[in-house]
């Protein structure tokens, strides 16, 4: 039996009395959406709030909309829907693909879009009961100064772990973030840092309140790729999202990739363009631009299995990810 | 740390409507079982891993154990003693019984919760829709193959019953 620790629950209307709560309790205070990560951190003792704002009954923050060239969806949009949505599944079906395969379906059903682009990160020393981490010493990102994952390290190596932010970066999202100050767009590749203990731009008190997602062109297409030890319920070990442009022959004109679940933030792969464009996706360039991946990667002992094994997997699933980028692969994924 | 408090919270649960006095740092498991005494909710590891605490909420399948209390107010709220009709099973309980899909039966309320809601809104799931419905709940005994027969044959026996014998399953 895991019990909460006391506080008090707060359901604004609006988005602005959302952040007014969230600025007059300052630190005291957090705002949870689905809470599938937030409430279980609570449970071990990772956050001890005063005050929950609640989010997910803002009717604001909630629906899907097509506004110019863009597809806007709202931050407490469930996982759930996002993967059912006609539109996602049609003009994103890698969004719809990545969050299909968050966690298991009542987790879906229950934890947002917003609130997986803000989901903290996650580390074998960190997700464990207070007990737990009594036992063992407290660690960088809670209560402690050592980290267990590196022994000398002064930085927090806990893993960017959700699987929607990597296919939104590589489909040029912006996101809305609300606070005291007013709103601002952030675009998805700007907006993680690698830093575990905070590991992006959002300030304390900001809400992700819209996601905007640009229409692709007519060529484009992407990807998402999975690695977990079930095919349910859990975690990324590691994730690639990868969206290419191709021209009428079928050679690349621009092409992207990223690596999520090794490190503070998901990884822009870089080198690419030099490999693939002016280039069929041929098996050769596929293998050169996994080996390239291979090459900047190296996962650390934060997760449950081997680094090893998951350094040796991610040419493995970069080949599976641009596979399905592949014309005859389209309408598998 | 802030001090707890009591408030009282209205629910509506299995059709009956509730306002206990209820800590508010209370999660909706925590209050089924412990204050309003619907027991058939299981907590099992009471951080949103396991599935023994499914109920349907607005007819979704939700983990009780990680939703705050207060968030369930307003929300039409089943549980799996809300499944049965007047003075018989669900016919999926019965193919739970028939098909021996129930062994400890700690995770059985909560598949049985996840699963009668996807026979809502399909009354012809073919297996892997079973099985992708049925990925939040753990299972440790079964290995889910007599789980996902009853599952199919409830659909079976829902389907005649309302008369439609749509599809057929294969």
């Amino acid at each position: 039996m895991l019990r909460l620790p006391p506080f008090r629950y707060h359901r604004p209307r609006t988005i602005d009395e959302a952040v007014g709560l969230l600025d007059r309790w300052g630190s005291r205070a957090l705002p949870v959406s689905g809470g599938t990560d937030l409430i279980p951190n609570m449970k071990h003792r990772l956050f001890t709030p005063d005050h929950l704002i609640a989010l997910k009954q803002i009717p604001d923050m909630r629906g899907f909309r097509r506004d110019g060239s863009a597809l806007v969806i709202g931050g407490a949009e469930t996982l759930a829907s996002v993967a059912r949505h006609p539109e996602v599944r049609r003009r994103f079906p890698s969004l719809a693909a990545a969050a299909g395969q968050v966690a298991g379906p009542q987790l879906r059903n229950m934890g947002t879009l917003g609130g997986n682009i803000c989901l903290d990160t996650r580390c074998t020393y960190y997700n464990q009961t207070e007990f737990w981490r009594d036992a063992l010493g407290y660690c960088l990102k809670k209560d402690g100064d050592v980290c267990h994952v590196t022994r000398v390290g002064k930085k927090c190596v806990a893993a960017h772990s959700a699987d929607t932010p990597p296919v939104l970066m590589t489909l040029g999202a912006t996101i809305e973030l609300a606070g005291p100050e007013g709103r601002r767009d952030v675009g998805l590749n700007d907006f993680f840092l690698a830093d575990g203990i905070w590991n992006s731009r959002r300030k304390p008190g900001e809400i992700v309140t819209r996601v905007r997602i640009p229409f692709p062109s007519r060529d484009s297409r992407a990807a998402y790729t999975k690695l977990r030890q079930r095919r349910s319920i859990d975690f990324p070990l590691l994730s690639v999202a990868v969206s290419a442009d191709f021209q009428r022959s079928g050679r690349v004109c621009q092409i992207m990739g990223v690596v999520t679940a090794l490190g503070a933030r998901p990884r822009l792969l870089t080198g690419w363009a030099r490999i693939a464009l002016g280039r069929p996706l041929s098996n050769e360039v596929i293998e050169a631009l996994a080996e390239r991946a291979h090459r900047q990667c190296h996962p650390l002992e934060n997760a449950i299995v081997d680094a090893d094994w998951r350094r040796a997997m991610v040419p493995v699933q970069v080949r599976l990810a641009l596979e399905a980028l592949r014309p005859s692969a389209a309408s598998a994924s | 740390m802030v001090k707890a408090t009591t408030c009282i919270v209205h629910l509506r649960v299995n059709g009956d409507d509730y306002a206990p006095g209820v800590p508010s740092h209370y999660t909706l498991l925590e209050t089924l079982r412990y204050v309003i005494g619907l027991t058939g909710s299981k907590q099992g590891c009471d951080k949103g891993d396991c599935g023994a605490c499914t109920v349907i909420l607005d007819g979704e399948p939700h983990l009780s154990c990680i939703t705050p209390v207060l968030a369930a107010e307003g929300r039409e709220i089943r549980t799996v003693e809300g499944l049965a009709g007047a003075g018989r099973p669900h016919p999926l309980q019965d193919a739970f019984d028939l098909n021996g899909a129930a062994q400890c039966g700690f995770c059985t309320p909560g598949i049985l919760c996840s699963a009668v809601a996807l026979l809502e809104r399909n009354d012809a799931p073919t297996r892997t829709e079973i099985r992708e419905a049925l990925a939040g709940n753990l299972c440790r005994c079964t290995g889910y193959t007599k789980i996902y027969d009853a599952v199919e044959s409830a659909a079976e026996v829902l389907r005649g019953q309302s008369g439609g014998g749509t599809g057929n399953g294969e």
